[in-house]
């Protein structure tokens, strides 16, 4: 899933200033998983929102909403009746969802209300870690399964460098050494012979190197 | 006992302090409560392991909001006693009471008949 914590509330509140009706919008994917912006969020910024403003002596409306999703155009027409009320749309949902919403109402600013981090596991409730980083050519079928570009500080294809002590990585000793990690997996697995097989030079044209990315499946397209 | 505690303080019965959510607390405060206290089984007593802890750590996340949004944090408080405590409860329940008064009384309140004026 896409991991995304909350922003603090000052800069949203600072983001939020001069509108008067603003909507709060939630997503009940990645971001209700992560607990960063599903409905419980939504009611919660929102609650936290009226107060301040209300104690501010100001008069800004705060209404709540959460769409099925808000990467897809079906779940976001279904604000479309209702998004001309609002002076601001503040999104809860990943980068994603707020350009997706900007690209389709042009009238109405839309703001984001929480972080976007990477693409991840919930490891324990509370506990959110990166896997994947979408290089767009995966390479998982020879690393033992565990991602090199995405777990390894220096994205080593061949690894590990010399910075690797006791299977921890050198930026920081809480960091488990990925290679470290693909090592013992293909000891596991007994096919060590995976690791003496050099990675060729990766083509990174695919990774974000290569400007914006577009998936079109003909076969599916409409 | 029959002990005398202050008037002013209405009870709330929950199952265990681990159902209070961080949303009931905020929404205590929208409505006008100038405090809200959640009182929980001793640590390490509760029924389901672990109830008041989670309820500790959303009062400390109403704490930080409230403060953020310029309510003030303490006006949410955690306390722990045994159900055998009257005493202890009559104590907390003056302790809270003396508290918010101090406090004087939640801003929404006031700002909400400003606004209504
Ligand atoms: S190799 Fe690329 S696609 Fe595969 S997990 Fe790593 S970053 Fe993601």
């Amino acid at each position: 899933m896409i991991v995304a914590k909350q922003k603090p509330i000052e800069e949203i509140i600072e983001t939020l200033k001069g509108y008067n009706k603003i909507l709060i919008l939630g997503c009940n994917e990645c971001v209700t998983v992560c607990e960063a912006g599903g409905k419980k969020e939504v009611a919660v910024l929102a609650s936290a929102l009226r107060m301040y403003f209300m104690n501010q002596g100001q008069e800004v409306k705060i209404e709540e909403a959460t769409l099925e999703r808000q990467c897809d155009h079906e779940y976001l027409e279904e604000i479309r009746k209702t998004v001309d009320q609002y002076d601001a749309v503040l999104s809860l949902a990943c980068g994603v969802g707020v350009q997706f919403l900007a690209e389709k109402y042009m009238h109405t600013p839309i703001l984001p209300g929480v972080d976007t981090c990477f693409m991840g596991v919930t490891e324990e409730r509370g506990v959110w870690s990166e896997r994947c980083q979408g290089c767009g050519q995966c390479i998982l079928a020879w690393t033992a399964g565990i991602c090199p570009v995405s777990r390894c500080a220096k994205r080593l294809l061949n690894g590990p460098c010399g910075g690797s002590s006791k299977g921890k990585c050198e930026i920081n000793k809480e960091v488990p050494c990925a290679w470290q990690i693909i090592i013992d997996r293909l000891n596991e697995l007994g096919r060590m012979e995976d690791y003496e097989r050099l990675i060729p030079i990766k083509d990174w044209s695919t990774e974000r190197a290569g400007g914006p990315r577009k998936v079109v499946r003909e076969d599916v397209r409409s | 006992m029959r002990l005398q505690y202050p008037s002013g303080i209405r009870i709330i019965c929950l199952p265990c302090t681990g159902k209070v959510d961080l949303l009931h607390l905020l929404h205590c405060f929208e409505k006008g409560a100038d405090g809200v206290y959640v009182v929980g089984c001793l640590e390490g007593a509760c029924q389901f392991n672990t109830g008041n802890l989670r309820a500790r750590k959303r009062v400390a996340l109403a704490q930080e909001i409230l403060e953020k949004i310029g309510l003030g944090g303490d006006r949410v408080q955690m306390y722990n006693l045994s159900s055998s405590e009257a005493p202890r409860f009559v104590q907390i329940a003056e302790e809270m009471t003396q508290k918010i008064l101090k406090l004087g009384p939640n801003p929404i309140k006031l700002a909400r008949r400003k606004m209504a004026a």
